[in-house]
């Protein structure tokens, strides 16, 4: 496989593993969390490091998991200590883990591949060199095995525990009263994510996790309110936002993860502005439309009204204009509307009704 | 003798403190903590395109990108909380990392212009208090004696905002004016840090020192003036032990130290602290 394509395959892995727990972290309320954990999860891989000596060991994995469920366990804990709310615990807890980080990387590792940078910007241009190579045959990126694996169990723990974290994450006590304990559910989530945001880290970079774990979710969470299709939509959205972000890369010759974390947002902005629901211009529109519409009722109803003196004032556009307190360029707007539709006829200032306008006329004032 | 650099490290960290400390407060007792995070991480984007438009490292006009891009992103933040079903959380952490998402895509576009002067826009991401000039801290005065300004201006109104927004609408305020310029203190304040401690860690800034102020008073006064003061602290004992030790980034110690501060006070304040409560139980 060329690394192009394999690229955009380890992309499109990499997505679709944060997008599946960080639908449940948007619906929660608790998305932030993720950018919490990706920070912390860099003092458990250079602590780790430093214990082992190895940049490539399976303990570093596990030194940082266990960082970023700490993270989780001490922030919770400020937060039941009650002296301090939730948003200043979470912003706490993490810029600690993060500056110790940084200070054991910028003290003691200047020479070996760890850098900062690299743990935040991630290099996904590089994933392909690094391979998997056993008895002499190549079974492709390394990068690819293992998110494939973490997509895989994500995948499959959300498949077996799907009712109850969806239970838990709509009614709480619900799921209490029945037996699922919430602190289990919450903290397998957390586990979750932790594991997934240091297996995408040195691929994509932790930016590129929050990025993935919380747009396409609230993307698709403001296109349904179902929580089969708004997973469904995450990971479409996840996907297009790889590839079209991967292109985007290549076309500026720009950061692969930057590209991918600006396409997850233009995905999002663009439903921002037309989901069917709530999209800004879909509902400017509507509101517009239902402006014009009744608008071209009143008129109706005030020429009803008026039909017997056929040739009086109260017939004319201008009328409207002082009567309703429209201004005259949308008086005549509405009148045009109402003609098109077939509701009145004009002859020249006069208005009269059509038979059919008559009849909506009379419904509108049953109505 | 402190020696010229050294002397404009602490001077700039203690002022980042200061401001951040005091801004912070209305932040933290307002649950809005986060959005220092997202204006931080948002301003990224603003800089790098200040930079793209004028090939200069003009420190005033990057400082207005900045501005101008956290300024973006609150409102972005608010029109999604305000007009959709997606959430705070949700919101931030989407703008967060979008914006900071797009700045790196520019800042990589960036290092590969031909022009000389384009190194140090990296030291946005994790601060660079060592290349603090006397011009920078010049400008951070500046801006941080208009924010105290804006602060003693408005106080009244910002105080009856954080304690009872509903209160201040019924007294006639515009509530959403109070808002707006207490959003633009923040960002300036956010940004009068970003050269000295970076994007990431800024939020900790704002947060830290309004967390330790917070346990020792229920004055909002006082608590703004101990935020102030713990702010400047703590920049000044980071910046000292960060230049006295070799390779120990600023940034980082500062937060280290700010963090300290909110450990100890949430044991040994006296009203709230957990050791007194723990006497009075037993």
């Amino acid at each position: 496989m060329n690394p192009q394509i394999e690229i955009m395959i380890i992309a499109s892995i990499v997505s679709t593993a944060c997008v599946l727990p960080g639908v449940f972290l948007v619906l929660r309320k608790v998305a932030l969390m993720s950018d919490a954990i990706s920070h912390s999860i860099l003092m458990g891989i250079v602590v780790m490091f430093f214990i082992v000596g190895n940049l490539h060991s399976p303990l570093l994995m596990i030194g940082a998991v266990a960082t970023g469920i700490a993270t989780v366990a001490i922030t919770e804990s400020l937060i039941q200590s009650r002296r301090l709310k939730e948003d200043a615990a979470i912003g706490l807890v993490f810029p600690v883990f993060f500056s110790i980080g940084v200070i054991l990387i910028s003290r003691y590792a200047g020479n070996i591949h760890l850098d900062q940078d690299a743990v935040l910007l991630g290099e996904l241009a590089f994933a392909p060199f690094n391979r998997v190579i056993l008895f002499n045959r190549d079974f492709g990126p390394l990068a690819l095995w293992t998110m494939g694996g973490i997509l895989i169990t994500n995948a499959t723990l959300i498949g077996v525990f799907y009712k109850e974290l969806k239970l838990s994450t709509f009614d709480k006590a619900l799921a209490t009263t029945l037996g699922f304990s919430p602190v289990i559910i919450y903290y397998g989530l957390m586990t979750m994510v932790s594991i997934t945001a240091v297996g995408a880290f040195d691929a994509v970079g932790s930016i590129l996790v929050v990025a993935l774990m919380i747009t396409p979710p609230s993307t698709a969470y403001l296109l349904t309110d179902r929580l089969s299709r708004m997973l469904g939509l995450s990971v479409i959205f996840g996907i297009a936002s790889s590839i079209t972000g991967y292109g985007m890369a290549t076309l500026l010759d720009a950061s692969i993860a930057g590209s991918i974390a600006t396409m997850t947002g233009v995905f999002f902005l663009i439903a921002l502005f037309f989901s069917p629901k709530q999209g800004f211009a879909i509902v400017y529109f509507r509101a517009k439309r239902q402006q014009v519409d009744f608008a071209i009722k009143m008129l109706l109803v005030q020429l009803l009204a008026h039909e017997d003196r056929a040739d009086a004032f109260e017939m004319t556009v201008k009328h409207m204009v002082q009567h309703m307190d429209w201004d005259s360029r949308f008086a005549d707007k509405i009148a045009q509307s109402a003609v098109l539709k077939g509701f009145v006829l004009r002859d020249r200032t006069r208005l009269t009704l059509t038979p059919l306008g008559r009849e909506m006329a009379r419904e509108a004032l049953i109505r | 003798m402190i020696e010229y650099t050294i002397a404009m490290v602490m001077v700039g960290s203690s002022l980042v403190g200061c401001i951040s400390g005091a801004l912070g407060g209305f932040a933290v007792l307002r649950k809005q903590s986060l959005l220092g995070d997202s204006i931080s991480h948002a301003a990224l984007p603003g800089i790098a395109i200040a930079f793209l438009i004028t090939l200069t490292k003009n420190p005033v006009l990057l400082m207005a990108g900045a501005m101008i891009a956290g300024w973006i992103s609150t409102l972005l933040v608010m029109a999604i909380v305000k007009r959709t079903i997606v959430k705070e959380d949700a919101a931030l952490g989407m703008i967060l990392s979008v914006f900071f998402g797009f700045g790196l895509v520019l800042l990589t576009i960036i290092q590969r212009l031909p022009t000389s002067n384009k190194s140090g826009l990296n030291h946005y991401l994790f601060g660079s208090a060592a290349t603090l000039l006397a011009s920078d801290i010049k400008l951070m005065a500046v801006l941080s004696v208009i924010t105290v300004i804006g602060l003693l201006l408005f106080w009244k109104e910002f105080k009856i905002l954080s304690f009872d927004s509903d209160y201040a609408i019924s007294l006639g305020y515009n509530v959403n004016h109070i808002e707006l310029i207490l959003t633009f203190l923040t960002v300036t304040a956010i940004v009068i840090g970003l050269q000295t401690v970076g994007v990431i860690l800024m939020s900790a800034m704002i947060i830290a020192p309004a967390s330790a102020a917070r346990q020792w008073t229920n004055r909002l006064g006082v608590m703004i003036a101990l935020s102030a003061l713990f702010g400047a602290i703590s920049g000044l004992i980071g910046a000292t032990i960060s230049s006295q030790v070799d390779r120990l980034p600023t940034g980082p110690t500062i937060v280290l130290v700010m963090s300290a501060f909110v450990a100890i006070s949430m044991v040994f304040a006296p009203a709230h602290g957990l050791i007194w409560k723990r006497n009075r139980r037993s």
